[in-house]
Order: structure tokens, then sequence, then C-alpha cells
């Protein structure tokens, strides 16, 4: 009986019928979908799916009108004219080849963190780690491609330089993947195990990446020309053969961003989200993972091992915050460097990674406009200081009341959701817990 | 390098001055969470109420238009207002519009670090210092030896977070107020079947909440640094809110954990001026290393509010 009423109540509570973790767990999301929907007696047409996609967006939506509204008041309370202002935002982002290849700059690091933290709220599990998990990717990927690199002159001797290169960046990636993803996964871990709240775990963890590398920089992994000054900690510079790529796109004469610094790290990051988009909604092992996010109870009735999710998510979270680090390196700073503040490696990319992932609706594909979207602010926010004295810091605000307002306006998709059941019929208890515990 | 050199009464007398924020944080989380509000975004409003009640006094003490005493007031009148609205926001944001709390949370941290850093490079600019409140001379008790540096030669806040801990205790297990916030934090139906209105009250216990939180960055921008700087706090706030579930959700093992966590803090620094031979990283990594330990082995779930986190939505 018990597990009857679990079962309906999570099928009902979102009104987005892929998200059922029962019965068609086994199966894809896709035929879980059919099966559910046949079962109810609740058939969704080509059309009013669409519709749904696009309502689920609707937040989203809201949220940015309500951020522009409250970023024009602030504005105009700071002496500066609100449509000026967003005029030189625009400008200073994409107003000219340079600009908008920084933007995307910005993009790839907040692109890579987002479709992590995507994973980790699919999963339950609210993730603020990102900046922690960046800087323990960094760490590890700057290392290997440091000694990777030293390593290399002995094996051009062996005549196949080229080959080697590849190895360098791929072990690289891979280093930074790992170490991020363990890093994550030691918040999952306690959380499974320990019940320790993940949000604080990673908050803390934070703290402790932001020290564990002043002191590695300050020590062992310091420039060795530095030694003996007292500039900014820093690694030696990487050797152009564990450096990633520039990217630039076969269009006009000079190529078009072959004069900027955008780098392969943004091709890469959104292959990535392609496929963790598959992952999530096309395979089992994603489709049991939003089983544990949507209900923990029912993913256990039907088999599931929550524990073992909740590492899961957290281990592939932390991994892409990770590659965000480390890609960061690779492709654009070629050392690794900080000025000693907790966000001085990275950029506040950990947190604006999870404005992201929310405002691109929790999807991997949502995140990569998302991204771009957030750096262009961040790049246009830097136009808008230089031009008109508004402090840059506008910017974190506005991302923190866009978060609020996400959030918040979910309850009218709830309601929304709720009506067309009732339609149906009345099912009890629909006041599913979307805590976090 | 001996012990004596590293216990000194000054590290005793700094841990009860750096306890002071954590104290009125972590004692306006519990309120907020007894009654079944997760309020994360503690270190926003900490830095809110540290912005405004320093600019307040800034702005009174520059213009010379009030006596010290006064702008002072001034000063924490402004951060407890300032904390109070930003309590009522995420009230309605979590209670109202029932949005996920941990994350609502987050987006209020960001919002008071990135407003307060934006209020504080258009209005002040530069870090500049203010004179915050005096040390309070006790006739007699001061000049005691080792007791009188660690006990009576604190500002007016420093006692006022300690006495707020026992009056906490005793409105939340003695009073009907404290009754009706673990009521509608343990079972929200049954308190709403018995009368209770489970908004208001978790309006109430999250407003409380905030208006600490800003008595917090108070304590800290015009009473213990006397100054303001771009992230001030350093993520207290989000200490303080893992102090509540150290604590076990009661006040006072809540406030013996921010005075162990500032105990370590107090020697962190003492170890950094002694010269030892610690990397000074490891020092400042500590205390966070030591929360999650402390989250470990303490965190007992079953006395964690049931309703914690929970929108409460009437059966229709």
């Amino acid at each position: 009986m018990k597990t009857w009423h679990t079962n309906r109540r999570c099928q009902y509570s979102w009104g987005r019928a892929s998200v059922s973790p029962l019965r068609g767990y086994r199966h894809t999301g896709y035929k879980g979908i059919v099966i559910l929907n046949k079962a109810t007696g609740f058939s969704q047409s080509a059309l009013a799916g669409r519709l749904n996609r696009l309502i689920d967006f609707a937040p989203v939506l809201i949220a940015l009108l309500l951020a522009l509204i409250v970023a024009s008041v602030l504005l105009v309370a700071l002496n500066a004219n609100p449509l000026e202002a967003y005029d030189f935002m625009l400008k200073g982002a994409v107003g000219s080849e340079n600009a908008t290849a920084e933007t995307l700059v910005k993009a790839t690091p907040i692109l890579f963190v987002g479709i992590g933290i995507t994973i980790a709220f699919r999963g339950g599990m609210i993730n603020i780690g990102g900046e922690g998990q960046m800087i323990a990717g960094a760490l590890a990927g700057v290392t290997i491609a440091l000694v990777l690199g030293e390593a290399r002159v002995p094996a051009e001797m062996a005549k196949a330089p080229g080959a080697f290169d590849l190895i360098i960046v791929a072990c690289s990636l891979l280093g930074g993947f790992l170490v991020g993803a363990l890093y994550g996964g030691l918040a999952g871990f306690l959380k499974a195990y320990f019940d320790v709240n993940e949000i604080l775990s990673t908050i803390m963890l934070n703290q402790i990446a932001v020290q564990m590398m002043n002191f590695l920089l300050n020590g062992i992994l310091l420039d060795p020309a530095e030694a003996g000054f007292n500039n900014i900690p820093k690694t030696a510079r990487l050797v152009s053969a564990a450096q990633l790529p520039r990217l630039s796109l076969p269009i006009g004469d000079p190529y078009l961003f072959a004069r900027t610094r955008l780098h392969w790290g943004l091709i890469i990051a959104i292959v990535l989200a392609v496929v963790i988009y598959i992952f999530l909604w096309r395979t089992s092992w994603g489709y049991r993972i939003r089983a544990v996010g949507e209900n923990q109870r029912a993913s256990s009735y039907a088999g599931i091992n929550v524990r073992r999710q909740m590492m899961f998510s957290m281990f592939l979270a932390g991994g892409f915050a990770g590659l965000a680090g480390v890609v960061q390196v690779l492709g654009l700073q070629y050392r690794l460097q900080t000025d000693g503040s907790p966000a001085g490696f990275t950029g506040a990319a950990g947190f604006n990674g999870i404005v992201a992932a929310l405002f691109g609706g929790l999807n991997p594909i949502g995140a990569i406009p998302a991204a771009a979207f957030f750096g262009g602010l961040l790049v246009g926010a830097q136009k808008m200081q230089r031009e008109l004295g508004v402090p840059a810091s506008l910017i974190t605000a506005v991302n923190g009341l866009i978060v609020v307002f996400v959030v918040s306006s979910e309850i009218f998709i709830l309601q929304r959701s709720k009506r067309r059941v009732s339609l149906q019929e009345t099912p009890e208890n629909l006041d599913e817990a979307q805590g976090t515990s | 390098m001996g012990l004596d050199e590293i216990f000194t009464a000054s590290v005793f007398a700094s841990a009860i001055r750096l306890a002071t924020p954590y104290i009125f944080a972590a004692l306006g989380e519990t309120f907020a969470q007894r009654s079944g509000v997760l309020n994360l975004g503690v270190d926003g409003m900490m830095l809110m109420g540290a912005f405004t009640g320093f600019y307040a006094v800034h702005v009174a003490q520059v213009g010379a238009v009030m006596s010290e005493p006064a702008s002072l007031i001034l000063g924490l009148a402004v951060a407890l207002i300032v904390g109070a609205l930003m309590g009522l926001a995420m009230a309605f944001v979590s209670v109202t519009l029932k949005a996920k709390q941990g994350i609502s949370g987050i987006g209020v941290y960001l919002f008071g670090l990135g407003l307060s850093e934006l209020l504080f490079q258009e209005w002040v600019g530069t870090p500049k210092s203010v004179s915050g409140f005096p040390r309070i001379e006790f006739p007699l008790l001061t000049d005691l030896p080792i007791i009188g540096e660690i006990f009576f030669n604190h500002n007016l806040l420093v006692y006022v977070a300690f006495a707020l801990v026992p009056i906490s205790a005793y409105v939340l297990n003695n009073t009907t107020f404290g009754l009706m916030i673990r009521a509608v934090g343990q079972n929200p139906e049954a308190a709403d079947a018995m009368g209770v209105n489970v908004a208001r009250v978790r309006y109430a216990t999250t407003t409380i909440g905030g208006m600490l939180a800003g008595l917090a960055g108070a304590s800290l921008s015009i009473a213990l640094i006397n100054l303001f700087q771009q992230n001030l706090t350093a993520g207290q706030g989000f200490i303080a809110v893992a102090l509540v579930y150290f604590g076990g959700w009661r006040p006072w093992t809540v406030a013996a954990g921010a005075m162990l966590f500032s105990f370590v803090n107090a020697l962190q620094l003492q170890i950094k001026v002694i010269g030892a031979d610690i990397p000074s990283e490891f020092a400042v990594m500590a205390p966070y290393v030591i929360t999650i330990i402390a989250l470990v082995f303490a965190t007992k779930r079953h006395e964690q509010p049931t309703a914690l986190t929970k929108p409460y939505e009437r059966g229709e």
C-alpha cells in the first residue's frame, strides 16, 4: 500500500512524466514514460509535450525579467542610466570579435561547472563545491602537465613527438577530471554514509582547497624562476605541447577568432554537454541518478542503491568542475596562478556555474546558452565599469537574484502540474518534499 | 616554543571575542531551523548588516552629526533593520513561494555578497576604519590578573552575544512562542491542526535569524574589526550554519561549538604570531577540517527538526 502511494506521488509531483523513477526504471527513461503514461491513461501529444518543455523554462524567463527590473532600479539608484549601462554591457560582451571571444572564454569554465552542477542537482545533491573541485582538478592537471612536459624531451628523441603531445593533454584532462571527481565524491561519501549535509561539507572543502592551492603554489609547485622573489604564487609555464590549442573558425581572412584567446576547451565543453544530456535522459545510469533526485524512498523501494547514486552524482559533478579547472590552465593561463584570495584562480566560476545550471533549466544543453549569457554578463560588466564607473560586482548581486527568482518561480510550474493532475483524479499527499535532505 | 607560549590569556580572550559573530548568527539560524527553515543566506545577510552598520557609523562619525555612542547605536539599528528585511525576503521566498531552501539561500548569499561590495565601492571606495564599540572597563574586575584579561576586557556586543545564549534557550524551551517554533519544525500538520499559524511562525523565526545575522555582521564591522572590506565575513555565515548542525539545534551546545571553533581560530592566529614551524595555510585550513570532522561525528539525525527544508502545504 505504501509503495503504491509513493509510486504515484512521485509520478505526479512534477508533472513531467520523464522523471518518474519507478516501473520503467530498468528501461531507458523514454520507455518509462510510455509505460507510465499508458498506466495512467495520460497521454501526451507531441504538441503538449513541446508546450511543457517551454513551460519548463518559464521560471528562467520570469527570473530574467525580474532580475532586469531590479538591476535597473539599482543602476538608477547608483545614478547610472540603465539603458546606457545595458548598451555598454552588450557592446562589451559581443560588440567585437575579441569581445565575443572573451565572452566565450569566460563561458567555458562556467559551462563545465554548470554541466556538473546539473548532474548533482538532478541527483538531489546540492553541490556548492564547484570552486574547490575546480582547484583540485587544476592542481592535479597542472602537475601532470608539468611532469609529462619535462618527460617529453626524451620522448622526442624516440621520434614520436606528436602522439606524445596528445597524451600529455589527455592525461592532464583525465587527471583533472579524476581528482576533481574524488574531491566532489568525498562530499557525496560523507553524505551517503555519515549523513553530513553536502551543502556544508562542500563549502568547507572549498576553503580547504584554496588553502591547499596556496600552500602548493608557494611550495613545491612554485615556478623555479620565481623562487626567492615575493611575487604572485604561480607554477612554471606549461611547455607548448601541454597546451590546448587555440580555436578559430574558418570564416573570413584571417580566420574568425584567430587573434583571440578562444581555445578548444569550449568545443570539449559543448560536446560533453550533449554527451551528458544523452547520459541523463537516455541511459539507465542517468535514469537512476534522476530517480534518486526525485524521490529517494521510492528509488530505494525500486531497488536502486541510493547511497551509490549519491556518491556517483557528486563524483561526476566534481569531475566536471575539475575539468573546468584544468581546461582553464591548459587552454588559457598556461600556468596555475592565484592572487591568494578564494576566487583568485577560479574567478568564481564555481558559483557562476550554479547560476548557469539553474538558468539552463537543469538541462546540460540548456546550460550552453546559459553559460554564454553569464560569460557575456561578466565581460560586459567590465566594460560597464570602465565606461560608467558602476562596479562590476553588480553582476554578483544580479546572479544571486536570478538564483532566488528561478527557484521561487518554480511554484507556478508545480501549481500548474497539480491542476493538470487534479483534472484526472486527486491523489493524496501531493506535497512531495522538495527539501534537500 | 612551549605550550605556555601558545595557551596565553590573550588567546582565550581573543577566542571569546572571535566567537561573537558566530554566536549571533548561529543562534539566529537555530531559531530558523527549529521552525523548519534552512536559511543558507546567513553569510550574505551578515555582509549586508556589516556594511550598512559600518556605513551608518562612518557617515555619522565623519559628519560629526551625533555623539559617538549615538552613532554606534544608529549603526546597530541599521544593521538590525537590514538583517530583518533580508530575513523577511528569505521567509517570503521559502515559506510563501516554497522555493528550495538550499539553493535560494545561495542566491541570497550571492546577492548580499555582490550588493555589499557594490555599495562599498560606490559609497566608500577604500577600506576606512571607524571608532567602534569601546572595551568596557569594569571596576576592579578588569584589573584582575588573567581572569580580568580573559573575561572583563571586551566590548558590549561580546557580552550581548553571550547573554543571548540563555535567553534563546529559555525562549525555545520555556515559552509558548518556543513551543510553537518547535511544533512547526517538528510536525507542522499537527501544529496547524492545533491552530498555530505555521507560515507566521516561520516568518517570525526567519526574520529573527536575519536580524541576528545582521547583528553578527555589525559585530565584526563596528565592534571587533572596525572596518569594512569586500567579503569581510569570508564565509563565517556558512560556518554558523554548520555550527547549528554541530550543536544539535540547541542554543547551549551551538554556543559551545562556536567557542570551540573560535578557540581553534585564536590558536591558529597565535601560532602564526609566534612563528611556529607550521605552514600558515594549514593553520588557516584547520578550522574547516575540524568542522567537517565535527559534522561527521556530531550530526545526530534524530535531533534534526523533522520538517527542516520542507515547505508546509495544507492538505486540502
